[in-house]
């Protein structure tokens, strides 16, 4: 089982108090992780208003994600993206029932604050937006709120679980409707976890050193992950993803589930389409379903997308380097 | 008789409870299988079924889209025993209210006369850990996790309240019907899917 216990000794996200004379803990590492485990399976909507975000329950998504532009739009309209308008995300809070995420950018310690104060479910240090910090990421073991980070390898995905993220989602190309970089990047971290996997089984230890320097993370939480053989979080994969039949191919590589940005209500069958890639995502070993799903959606009412070789700009880029 | 116990795996923490209802098994020495299930022909075949933590709204709508919602209304009210997990305590009930939307029209399994509140602790941020006890099934310690958990204000006259926590009702019993708030499987302590898999042994020989 993916381990739920381990949290840093320091940790200020984690609140100990009494309610009524009874003891009780808050944002223990049980809670935070715990919460990504109960979207495993599921389909995580980008929206940007009320109504898409009914739309996306309706569908049976297992969460939104509240942005101020879609991630296509983000890249259209240039300049620096930032986290969306507090007010749409309170609106959408107080308007559907699952669990409602917000994304702050890379390093932005306090609009992440803004955004626990606003008491999303969690938080997305994420790439989509205007990275604030190239150095650093958010500490987020500080935080009671969990938070997800992208990753392109397992080496940027140990390094956030290391700083406390409690949930890792690919970051493939996002605003593209373009899947490979999605299906590159969950290859690399499989195949890497072949690799560190093998060189546990074969008790090398010195090797496991080795790929920790490589990796810039502690040996631990190698020798955990390549014990386990699979990242100790769960992981969704993100960035690209348009169609039911994108879905569920990842589905297939292993992913816990999946982030769909602009793929849906930059469509023009996003309620359709909604429905289809939950679907396709729940039933993605049935070929049968996914086949059912994939006839739900019209491919000429498909966003464009773009080919990720003529892009100006590569938001997976963007906090590789900490 | 060998046991055939499913976790329903539409959606949610499905591999911790396999993982937790396996380590029960194996520690009463019963014989059987734990395995997950998605489609009405695997349901039908079941001794008992656990309905694990996720999105209730994502497994009730999923589950009527495949038929498996049927099949499990009409296994559970032959007296098959269920375990219900948070979305699971959802999904067995009769009508549900979020603290915040109010009613909403979610497809349940209307098991279970019981007046429930989504989300009735609040947010992400309020998820807690706390002891809770449940004395009249011999579990007086247990570590409850509570996310974005469930918790229900008032229950009809068949049903035996098994744990309250603030004042809150978060575990009840009716018959071979177990629902719980919190989510025993993502804790070390077996104890609650051990009295549940006595319970299909019971129901079953």
């Amino acid at each position: 089982m993916l381990p739920l216990s381990g949290e840093r000794h320091d940790a200020k996200g984690i609140i100990s108090e009494k309610i009524n004379s009874v003891d009780i803990k808050r944002g223990s590492t049980i809670l935070k992780r715990g919460f990504a485990h109960m979207l495993k399976n599921g389909v995580v909507m980008d929206v940007t208003t009320v109504e898409q975000a009914q739309i996306a329950e309706e569908a049976g998504a297992v969460s939104v994600m509240v942005l101020d532009k879609l991630p296509s739009e983000v890249r259209k309209a240039g300049g620096v993206a930032r986290t969306a308008s507090i007010r749409i995300i309170e609106d959408i809070m107080n308007s559907v029932t699952i669990p409602v995420m917000a994304k702050c950018r890379i390093g932005h310690v306090t609009e992440a604050l803004v955004l626990q104060e606003t008491d999303v479910d969690m938080i997305d240090e994420s790439e989509v937006l205007t990275p604030a910090d190239e150095l650093h990421h958010i500490w987020k073991w500080d935080f009671t709120t969990p938070v997800v980070n992208g990753a392109r390898s397992l080496a940027e995905a140990l390094r956030r679980i290391e700083e406390g993220a409690s949930m890792i989602r690919t970051k493939g190309e996002p605003g593209t409707g373009n899947v490979a970089e999605a299906i590159t990047h969950i290859k690399k971290v499989n195949d890497e976890l072949r690799i560190i996997k093998a060189i546990y089984d074969s008790g090398d230890n010195q090797d496991l050193v080795r790929m920790a320097r490589e990796f810039k993370v502690s040996y631990d939480i190698v020798e955990q992950t390549a014990k386990l053989g699979r990242l100790p979080v769960v992981n969704f994969a993100a960035g690209g993803i348009a169609t039911p039949a994108d879905a569920a191919y990842l589905m297939s590589l292993g992913c816990d589930g999946i982030f769909v940005g602009s793929g849906i209500f930059n469509a023009n069958d996003a309620q359709e389409r909604a429905k289809a890639i939950v679907l396709a995502t729940t039933f993605w070993n049935e070929s049968d379903k996914v086949k059912e799903a994939q006839k739900m959606i019209d491919e000429r009412q498909s966003m464009l997308g773009l080919d990720v070789n003529t892009l100006e700009l590569r938001m997976q880029d963007r906090g590789a380097s900490s | 008789m060998s046991l055939n116990i499913g976790i329903l795996s539409i959606q949610g923490d499905v591999q911790e409870n396999l993982l937790s209802a396996r380590a029960a098994l194996n520690e009463l020495d019963i014989d059987g299988k734990v395995t997950d299930v998605k489609t009405p022909e695997e349901i039908s075949q079941l001794d008992g079924v656990i309905i694990p933590g996720g999105e209730s709204t994502t497994i009730g709508q999923l589950s009527l889209v495949n038929g498996s919602l049927k099949v499990l209304k009409e296994k559970i009210e032959n007296g098959m025993p269920v375990l219900g997990i948070c979305a699971g305590m959802i999904m067995l009930s009769k009508t549900a209210n979020d603290r915040i939307v109010g009613n909403t029209d979610q497809p349940l399994l209307d098991i279970l006369d019981i007046k429930l509140e989504r989300n009735s602790f609040g947010r992400q941020r309020e998820s807690f850990e706390a002891d809770v006890s449940m004395d009249s099934i011999d579990i007086p310690k247990f570590n409850g996790v509570f996310i974005r958990a469930p918790s229900i204000s008032d229950v009809g006259s068949d049903i035996e309240v098994l744990s309250k926590f603030n004042e809150r009702i978060v575990a009840v019993k009716k018959g071979n019907v177990i629902a719980t708030s919190f989510h025993p499987e993502l804790t070390e302590d077996i104890s609650l899917h051990k009295y549940f898999i006595n319970l299909v042994n019971a129901s079953k020989n």
